[in-house]
């Protein structure tokens, strides 16, 4: 144990990094000095779109994709080369398969979701779209075009439900994960339709519910009713996954399909309601959420205005609380589900982005927490970075 | 005839307020506008070739909402960005 905790801090990168901020009004990133102390706004990139996701490339760490649209204008991606200088649009974004006159065909709202795709893949993507949807890239973002056959899919058309059945702004295809092992083994979840996988590069999905919980008085064997928020896979043991779900936080140990309700072992006063999941990079038996409140209507804030993460060490068995540096009380904020995100240091570094738009880090793995910027609009995503240098 | 851009769009033509473009249906109109400044029409009209929920078109003082009314070369288009809240 000890010499594997040794090297993993051997590998673990160091110096600046650099957070991906996508907010209802714009992006922005905000960037470390080495010792991650002290930190820098960027200006606004795009103000005024809404960017839901941005991601840099891990295997050239200067490609860069952001998933935008506002409030008028359709959906689109944008593309960068230089670490973020410059732009250029996506000549073909994401977009459903027109149907011929008379039938309902279905037309992306915005894209979710953006994830590479495997290391030996380069230059390929995937993205998840509102309404839901699968889609590819195979020469950076430039173009795309449906991943599989689920976008038209009769069973999972149904199974993906409406627009009406999914969250307020629409149901999202998120959490895409590939095996970092085997770019044809592929995981995605739907916040109205479960969390699926294939083994074939696309060629076949299944759902992978069992054991996951559903609404009161709803079955759990119909696929539409779950609702997954977050998915994560353990880079250090990939077959290890978390999951924040509508209904509880989850584990998962492959090759089994059983997920095992590890938010039952939350403080009952705090609940395992939550949208984000963060997982360690080295250890797979460590990971954070954030939780909130559930209760009633629902409110989706801080429970009691006290926010908290709260980290299990032993993969879910126990559960300890992280508020130290965080406000005590009169904090009635939300993290969403792609607000919340970790780098690969050592001690890894975590970042909250709340919805009144502050972004709190902790570089003690949730020990201690500093707000690093405020003000900002409303934060849709976080993604730390490190670029190349 | 005469398309009018919102601000919104303007990223799409050099900044200009106004095109000049040719096209005998709405639709032909934008498609022609979407081969002078690449993406511009998949911002206004979804691939179901329905116009986004929160653009307004008008022909003159008419809205329409159809791709396939007709333009003249004298009309002037008014593309407008409608109602998308705070």
């Amino acid at each position: 144990m000890a010499r594997t905790a040794m090297t993993a801090a051997a590998a673990a990168p160091t110096g600046a990094v650099t957070l991906l901020i996508g907010t209802r009004k714009g992006a922005f990133t905000l960037r470390s000095d080495g010792s991650r102390r002290t930190w820098k706004l960027s200006p606004p990139m795009f103000l005024g779109h809404i960017v839901h996701h941005m991601m840099l490339d891990p295997r050239d760490r200067r490609t860069m994709l952001m998933a935008v649209s506002t409030g008028h204008l359709g959906p689109t991606v944008y593309r960068s080369t230089d670490a973020g200088k410059t732009w250029k649009e996506s000549s073909a974004p994401p977009a459903f398969r027109k149907v011929p006159e008379g039938e309902k065909g279905r037309s992306v709202d915005h894209v979710f979701w953006l994830t590479p795709c495997h290391a030996n893949e380069p230059d390929s993507w995937y993205a998840g779209t509102s309404p839901q949807g699968l889609f590819r890239s195979d020469n950076g973002g430039v173009t795309w075009t449906a991943f599989s056959y689920i976008n038209e899919d009769p069973q999972y058309l149904e199974w993906m439900g409406t627009v009406q059945d999914g969250t307020p702004d629409g149901p999202k295809l998120h959490s895409i994960i590939v095996d970092p092992r085997n770019p044809k083994h592929l995981y995605f979840a739907m916040s109205g339709g479960g969390v699926h996988e294939t083994v074939d590069g696309g060629k076949t999905f299944r759902p992978l519910i069992k054991g996951l919980e559903v609404v009161e008085g709803f079955d759990p064997a119909t696929v539409t009713f779950h609702d997954p928020h977050c998915v994560r896979l353990c880079l250090s043991n990939p077959d290890r996954l978390y999951q924040q779900n509508h209904c509880g936080i989850y584990r998962l140990d492959r090759p089994s399909d059983q997920w095992v309700r590890i938010g039952k072992n939350m403080p009952k006063a705090i609940g395992d309601i939550g949208f984000p999941m963060v997982v360690h990079p080295r250890n797979a038996d460590v990971a954070w959420v954030f939780p909130m409140d559930g209760s009633t209507v629902w409110p989706r804030v801080s429970l009691g205005g006290k926010p908290a993460a709260y980290v299990t060490q032993n993969a879910g068995r126990t559960w300890s609380r992280l508020d130290k540096g965080l406000p005590r009380a009169d904090a009635w904020w939300t993290v969403k589900r792609q607000a919340m995100s970790r780098d690969g240091h050592d001690p890894v570094g975590l970042y909250v982005g709340t919805t009144s738009g502050e972004i709190w880090a902790s570089r003690s793995e949730g020990r201690s927490w500093a707000c690093v910027a405020r003000h900002l609009p409303e934060i849709y995503s976080i993604e730390a970075a490190t670029f190349g240098r | 005839m005469t398309v009018h851009i919102p601000s919104a769009l303007r990223s799409y033509t050099n900044h200009q307020g106004e095109v000049q473009v040719e096209g005998a249906t709405l639709g032909s109109a934008l498609s022609a506008l979407d081969a002078r400044y690449p993406g511009f029409r998949f911002r206004i009209v979804t691939e179901q070739d329905r116009i986004r929920p929160h653009i307004r078109i008008f022909v003159n003082d008419q809205q329409t909402q159809e791709l396939r009314s007709p333009i003249g070369p004298e009309d002037r288009v008014y593309i407008v960005c409608a109602l998308s809240g705070g």
